[in-house]
């Protein structure tokens, strides 16, 4: 039985083989940005059918509180972005500060949300309300749903990086959580546009 | 999964930069906010929202997931992805003009 300590890698130059985190987290990323992608152009084209229903139909959406949604996940993911660069900097206490400041810019996101839905129902509107609406309501809420899971990893992140689980040597589960939640942000710079602009 | 040790070194992450991408961020949705109320409409409107669109989805993927110093597979998968999502809804809005 080999009991010599492993020699370390050799120095490596030049792009690094894989993106930060663990590798399953980037093919679960892969597999839910192509749902989001399915259900981007199904909405595309089902406009594309039905033009004058979607824009008169949009004309009804809060676009201010889409906006805010907006500011709410990019500067949560920033602080996200924050946190990882300071725990990589073995300063665990801020990262900590970081990441409970993206929790609350995703809470902020759930308020918003839950009130624009709130409005809606409170109009009557459901998902048999039109084709624009079915879009708009499972659309978004497939996103609101992905907006709780990864509050519920940043929250563990939090957790765990208060307690010192992360650092320098050891960024997998901290960047692998980051990565997922980013992923929220990426699709929800596309969403507001296509849904509550695009005319 | 815990990648192997030898993966390499994604570029660390700057500060400066962090911050810089933010500003940036939050231009840009201002700008397709303010095309929104002013009631701009049509091919010219689209390809700029969809233009802005794509520069920040372009700042996430490199700066806040981390994927600028990554070999470029990683990076053309997401950027890939951004850009086959805005010719999909790009080709949409062309078959629906008059």
């Amino acid at each position: 039985m080999d009991t010599q300590p492993q020699a370390a890698p050799p120095p490596h130059t030049g792009p690094a083989v894989a993106p930060p985190g663990d590798l399953a987290i980037w093919f679960f990323i892969l597999a839910e940005l192509l749902a989001f992608g399915v259900f981007f152009a199904a909405y595309a084209f089902a406009r594309a059918r039905h033009v004058e229903l979607f824009n008169a139909m949009q004309q009804t959406l809060d676009r201010p509180a889409g906006a805010l949604n907006t500011v709410l996940l990019i500067t949560g993911s920033w602080c996200v972005a924050r946190a990882v660069e300071a725990v990589g900097r073995a300063r665990a206490q801020t990262g900590a500060r970081w990441l409970a400041a993206g929790i609350a810019c995703g809470g902020g996101f759930l308020v918003v949300k839950c009130l624009e839905y709130a409005d809606k129902f409170g109009a009557g509107i459901n998902l048999s309300t039109n084709t624009f609406y079915m879009f708009y309501l499972s659309l978004t809420f497939f996103h609101f749903m992905h907006v709780i899971l990864g509050l519920v990893i940043l929250v563990a992140l939090w957790w765990q990086t208060r307690q010192g689980a992360y650092g320098p040597a050891d960024m997998n589960g901290i960047e692998s959580g980051a990565a997922y939640w980013h992923m929220v942000d990426l699709v929800w710079i596309v969403l507001f546009p296509l849904v509550y602009v695009m005319r | 999964m815990k990648m192997p040790a030898h993966k390499g070194t994604a570029m660390p992450m700057n500060i400066r930069q962090l911050n810089f991408v933010l500003v940036v961020l939050l231009l840009a949705t201002v700008a397709t906010f303010e095309i929104g109320e002013r009631g701009v409409a049509g091919p010219l409107a689209m390809g700029a929202l969809l233009a802005i669109s794509f520069v920040k989805g372009r700042l996430v993927v490199l700066d806040f997931m981390g994927l600028r110093g990554v070999k470029f597979f990683w990076r053309g998968l997401l950027l890939g992805w951004l850009l086959l999502v805005s010719t999909l809804i790009a080709i949409a809005y062309w078959i629906s003009l008059p």
